[in-house]
């Protein structure tokens, strides 16, 4: 357990050296944020209260968006080109004999990288947007940590989404193409572009349905104080649900291929 | 160095040539210095066309920023430098259609297409003439054994053939110099074997000027007759090899990772140099094996990860400099 | 100055085609990554068409007003993007080294590391552009005269060589600040996004800032908006909409400033 908490610490590290990146990082988190703001306010001025939201509480979720994007890797994180390119080059046999479970070894630098980003680029972007525009912040510090745990659960959902994604390099030449539909799947069906209770019919109830919904619209829900007491538990269960799921699928590829690796040789 | 001053045949000249960068360092939790690093500090000599010269020396020691400046890609912050007399950072462009590089650690070839391909490219690039670009091309193909590659994505050669296929890439437009990068690191026995063949033909059929950098002594015994040994940016040898101090035993290093930081190792066997926070470095006689010591490691400290450095030129320098204050 | 754009333009193209040449190799993974790129800038429009489903107009504008800005603001991002889309890889060359290799060829540097990785697949953000411009075009009743006409393509092709400016400024400013590529991301991505929704759901500081300093506003919202006879939230002399080319050139050549002077920097501090 503890070197897992090394590779972890190891990911938040990794990620705090490049202070430039993370400061443009921050700008174009921003810019972004403030294009949507200006847009959300043109929709809900003609319709308020338009998906159960007022004003101040879409705009909310825009930032919140822009906080999230990088910590749930809605638009891919960085391990993944990694652990492709491990695959690829073969450098994969060194880690499946390092006596350390390959998924875990992931997840946990995945999990250090998810936490400086959610200070790194998530705090910065928010505050600026609260002081710009007029946010719903919770006044509770319970809503507070009820969100910090739905966006726990929303990084190892992530996670679980991209290592599935990456293993595929296994059978593919080259993941690229996988990768790119794995990344816009995140960006569309996370909430990103827009909120999944906006989308109408058959398509907002598939939406919802599907892991990518815990990484923005779940934890924006909890924020935003609709998600409480037995909605809260429902809301912890199906992005755990969704969670343990993933992982588990991940873990029988990851079986999967071992073997493959070992009969080729390495 | 000893050449004549203003020798006609002087291909390559330096004069009291400096490169001084600006580095910012941390020097307290937000505030950042500003210092000069002198990575070139005042080197001069002279190589004449057909030379085959070794330059050598520790990392950081001003090797690669000097190769910089003799292709034009930095400009020098003072002193006179010229190759084939250009100005090599005035008329950078002009300058490239006349010398050859190699980066040994970064290949120019194209990593999904047949070797060929690289080639045909970098014949339309130099507008090299077809005649003369099919008979350099036969030519590298028959003394770098590349026949059976052409057709070969690049993606799928070992490191030897690669290396070999990037030096044929660099010789296609007749360059008058050649650079060369370390262009025999991580190959095997035999490919190095046939890299420096290779290279010892070209010096004496073309009189190509080559002047190269290595962390391998063999590459320096085979091919050069004149060492330049540069360090802390300043010209500490230039001369025969035989010329440098003999070097006792050499020494393998054993990098080792472990999971937390603890203090030096202590092993019979082995002696401990550096610790840097859970990675140390231990120094071991070349001639013994590491897999007793690997083992003895591994039963008492907490391993992640390690791997074997083997001696090279940088030790002997280190050796030879031993009583030089900041190593 | 006329020999190094020759020069440039040919290697260009020889680096290009070999990029072609490899994505070849992994057929499959290119026919894939075409429709992702293709789906990707299509979600964009279908966000702005699940907008549509609760509104029957924003900030004033109707879905076929708003489809005519977005395509040709996509269009003109998407030529920019096939053309000049590499050059926010420039500091990771310059971080790895590889930027040196580039530097002892015999053809211009700008040349070598806008036509690297050169990818086919973003033809699929032009298609998707171009579709949703036509769609706008064929739902709204324009008033079609010569001079609006003649506007058009000159408004994309302007278009693209002012995002084409950016991405080289952004690459200029990459040789001080290696890891700073996603600062590009804000103008490039960034513009591209502002300028797909009608400048009247935007702050006037916001507006007056892309007209006049970053002028983003003559890719499209200028033009775009004499061709549809609408008013622009600035008071600006109508002459403005047929500015973009001049607008074009300027930004253009400040880039190629910007570039020379980054590329010099680099030369001297090699980091």
């Amino acid at each position: 357990m503890r070197l897992y908490a090394v590779v972890a610490a190891g990911g938040f590290r990794r990620y705090a050296t490049y202070r430039m990146a993370t400061a443009a990082g921050v700008f174009t988190n921003t810019v972004f944020g403030f294009i949507m703001a200006y847009t959300y306010t043109a929709l809900w001025d003609e319709r308020p209260q338009l998906g159960g939201y007022d004003l101040s509480q879409a705009l909310t979720y825009v930032w919140l968006g822009q906080a999230l994007l990088m910590t749930c890797a809605m638009m891919g994180g960085g391990f993944e080109d990694e652990l492709m390119e491990r695959i690829r080059t073969g450098d994969i046999a060194i880690d499946l004999y390092r006596p350390a479970d390959l998924q875990m070894w992931w997840l946990s630098g995945d999990l250090g990288r998810a936490a400086f980003h959610l200070m790194g680029r998530g705090i910065v972007p928010m505050a600026l947007g609260a002081l710009a525009f007029d946010l719903a912040l919770p006044s509770s510090p319970l809503t507070w940590l009820a969100f910090l745990v739905s966006v726990a659960l929303g990084v190892v959902v992530s996670f679980a989404v991209r290592f599935l994604v990456a293993l595929s390099a296994f059978w593919l030449m080259d993941g690229a193409g996988v990768m790119q539909i794995c990344w816009l799947a995140g960006l569309f069906f996370s909430g990103m572009l827009l909120p999944l209770n906006l989308f109408p019919g058959t398509l907002g109830e598939v939406a919802r349905a599907l892991p990518w919904s815990s990484l923005l619209q779940v934890p924006a829900d909890v924020f935003l104080g609709k998600r409480t007491g037995w909605g809260l538990v429902q809301a912890y269960a199906f992005q755990g649900g969704w969670a343990l799921a993933l992982l588990a699928a991940g873990r029988a590829l990851q079986t999967a291929a071992t073997r493959r690796v070992v009969v080729q040789g390495g | 160095m000893d050449l004549a001053e203003g020798d006609f045949m002087d291909f390559i000249e330096l004069d009291d040539v400096e490169k001084v960068f600006d580095v910012r360092r941390k020097t307290g939790r937000l505030r950042r210095g500003k210092h000069q690093v002198r990575a070139v500090d005042g080197i001069s000599f002279r190589v004449a066309r057909g030379e085959m010269v070794g330059y050598i020396g520790p990392n950081g020691a001003g090797k690669s920023t000097t190769i910089k400046m003799l292709t034009g890609i930095l400009t020098p912050s003072g002193g006179r430098l010229r190759v084939a007399g250009i100005d090599p950072s005035r008329e950078r462009t002009r300058l490239a259609k006349r010398i050859g590089v190699v980066f040994g650690q970064r290949t120019t070839l194209w990593w999904d297409l047949p070797l060929k391909d690289s080639y045909r490219l970098v014949h339309r690039m130099y507008r090299i003439p077809d005649k003369r670009f099919r008979e350099n091309l036969d030519r590298c193909v028959e003394l770098l054994d590349l026949a059976e590659l052409l057709e070969v994505p690049v993606r799928q050669l070992s490191l030897g053939q690669r290396m070999r296929g990037d030096i044929a890439a660099a010789l296609l437009h007749d360059p008058e110099v050649l650079y060369l990068d370390e262009p025999t690191i991580g190959l095997d026995v035999i490919s190095k074997a046939k890299v420096r063949d290779f290279l010892r033909d070209l010096n004496t059929e073309r009189a190509t000027t080559v002047l190269l950098t290595t962390h391998d002594l063999t590459d320096i015994e085979q091919l050069c007759k004149r060492v330049m040994v540069i360090d802390h940016g300043r010209l500490m040898y230039d001369g025969a090899l035989a010329g440098l101090h003999e070097v006792g035993e050499s020494e393998r290093t054993l990098v080792v990772d472990l999971e937390c930081e603890l203090p030096p190792i202590v092993l019979d066997s082995a002696r401990t140099v550096k610790v840097e926070g859970p990675r140390q470095w231990l120094a071991f006689p070349a001639s013994q094996s590491a897999a007793p010591l690997v083992a003895a490691l591994a039963d008492a400290y907490p391993l992640v990860d390690l791997s074997v450095r083997e001696p090279d030129i940088e030790a002997v320098i280190a050796k030879m400099y031993a009583e030089r204050p900041g190593m | 100055m006329a020999d190094a754009l020759l020069s440039g333009l040919r290697a260009y193209g020889l680096i290009a085609g070999m990029w072609i040449r490899s994505t070849m190799a992994y057929r499959a993974s290119f026919v894939m990554t075409v429709l992702g790129n293709f789906a990707v800038t299509s979600f964009d429009f279908i966000t702005i068409l699940l907008m549509f489903s609760h509104v029957d107009a924003l900030g004033g504008y109707t879905l076929g007003e708003i489809a005519f800005l977005y395509g040709a603001s996509g269009t003109a991002f998407g030529l920019a993007d096939l053309v000049m889309g590499s050059m926010n890889r420039l500091g990771r060359r310059v971080r790895d080294g590889t930027l040196d290799t580039l530097l002892v060829r015999p053809v211009p540097v700008l040349a070598q590391v806008a036509a690297d990785q050169f990818a086919l697949r973003r033809l699929g953000r032009i298609t998707q552009g171009l579709l949703v411009f036509g769609y706008g075009v064929l739902v709204l009743d324009i008033e079609w005269t010569p001079l609006r006409v003649m506007l058009v393509p000159l408004m994309l092709l302007s278009g693209a060589a002012i995002f084409s400016a950016l991405y080289v400024a952004g690459a200029a400013f990459q040789f001080w600040a290696q890891d700073a590529s996603e600062v590009q991301n804000s103008f490039t991505y960034g513009g591209n996004t502002l300028l797909q929704y009608p400048p009247t759901l935007f702050a006037k500081d916001l507006v007056r800032g892309v007209t006049f300093v970053v002028p983003l506003a003559f890719v499209n919202w200028l033009p775009a908006l004499y061709v549809l006879g609408r008013p622009y939230p600035l008071d600006l002399p109508q002459w403005l909409a047929f500015l973009p080319p001049v607008v074009a050139a300027v930004c253009c050549w400040l880039a190629a400033l910007a570039w020379r002077v980054g590329l010099r920097s680099y030369r001297s501090t090699g980091s």
